[in-house]
């Protein structure tokens, strides 16, 4: 059944946008596709909208920085409630010019989602309503879960490189 | 019956009609048995509270049954959890807002150090923006753990001298915290 319904929206994504899906695959039965940041919405509008895909729901956006590619993945995860099907689709963008168009168009609830994906990776939703920091101090000058920063927090003293045989 | 305990008196001297002592010892006693904590809880430490406001561990009696949650009427302040980076401004501001003479404790492997949330987010210590007098060590601790501590804030309460808060000593220490 999973195969099945995945292979029809492939079909689907193909026949509507071409070329502009780049790779399709199917971790853990989840399909993932890829496109890039010119269709992304038009891409999420299809999705959404057309009556055989019907992912009227966005599960979350997020993101990933891959410094081997100098890149970061924008990830959408949407979910189809009355099929019970999912989709995850993801565009790359170069680490120094992330900026991609908001979904804050097609879902409200992509406002806060954004928000924290600009906050943590700085991505810039173009077109956004209100972009700026959700989870960290405004104080803090850096996306910190891109990886040349660290995690560790830099005044921690009584963690010492000795104890912990490094 | 139960037994009741009563404070012994300060040292001094005594004599028919009389007693004589110094107001340091009279305050200090006094102060120590009629603390007003300000709980600042904020996570897992701060249900340890709970249970120690509760009648098993009963944290009145040790005057304190009286909560402020006004940080302009209270004598001290127990942080009870991990800061959040963005949390430091309002902890800072609770503790400005209280009157001297104040004190803080802070309960527990986060508000100590940051615990096991060494990350960018997190506070390290809250000693990094505001003088902590005792540190109550567990992960959370135990109701026992924080009584304990609770007792060494009133030793030092008892015996502080009237004199400290305003020593030249006591204000470079809050000066290097920025607080003037």
């Amino acid at each position: 059944m999973t195969e099945e319904t995945n292979h029809n929206l492939t079909n689907l994504l193909s026949e509507r946008f071409g070329e502009k899906i780049k790779s399709v695959d199917e971790p853990y039965g989840l399909l993932t596709i890829e496109t890039t940041k010119d269709v992304i919405i038009s891409v999420l509008q299809f999705l959404k909208e057309d009556s055989q895909a019907a992912f009227n729901f966005l599960t979350d956006i997020t993101a990933v920085h891959y410094p081997e590619k100098r890149a970061i993945a924008v990830v959408y995860h949407l979910y189809n409630m009355v099929g019970r099907v999912r989709i995850r689709v993801k565009v790359f963008l170069h680490e120094q010019q992330p900026d991609i168009p908001t979904a804050t168009s097609l879902w409200n609830g992509a406002n806060w989602m954004e928000r924290e994906t600009y906050d943590l990776f700085g991505v810039k939703f173009e077109g956004h309503p209100d972009l700026r920091r959700i989870l960290n101090m405004d104080e803090l000058n850096v996306h910190p879960m891109l990886k040349q920063y660290p995690l560790e927090d830099p005044n921690r003293v009584d963690k010492k490189d000795e104890y912990f045989g490094r | 019956m139960s037994d009741i305990k009563i404070v012994d008196a300060p040292a001094g001297i005594e004599g028919s009609g009389f007693f004589a002592t110094s107001f340091d010892k009279v305050i200090g006693l006094a102060r120590s048995h009629s603390l007003w904590p300000l709980p600042f809880a904020t996570s897992c430490c701060g249900i340890e509270f709970m249970a120690t406001m509760g009648s098993h561990y009963d944290f009145g009696r040790f005057g304190s049954e009286r909560l402020s949650f006004s940080p302009r009427q209270a004598d001290l302040l127990m942080v009870m959890g991990t800061i959040a980076k963005k949390m430091s401004p309002v902890l800072k501001q609770v503790y400005l807002q209280m009157a001297e003479p104040r004190w803080v404790m802070a309960v527990g492997a986060c508000a100590s150090s940051g615990g096991i949330f060494d990350t960018y987010s997190v506070l390290q210590g809250i000693d990094e923006i505001i003088p902590v007098d005792v540190y109550v060590p567990g992960c959370p601790p135990r109701p026992e753990a924080i009584l304990d501590g609770f007792g060494k804030i009133q030793e030092l309460v008892r015996n502080e001298s009237g004199r400290r808060r305003d020593s030249p000593e006591y204000k470079e220490m809050l000066a290097s915290y920025g607080i003037l």
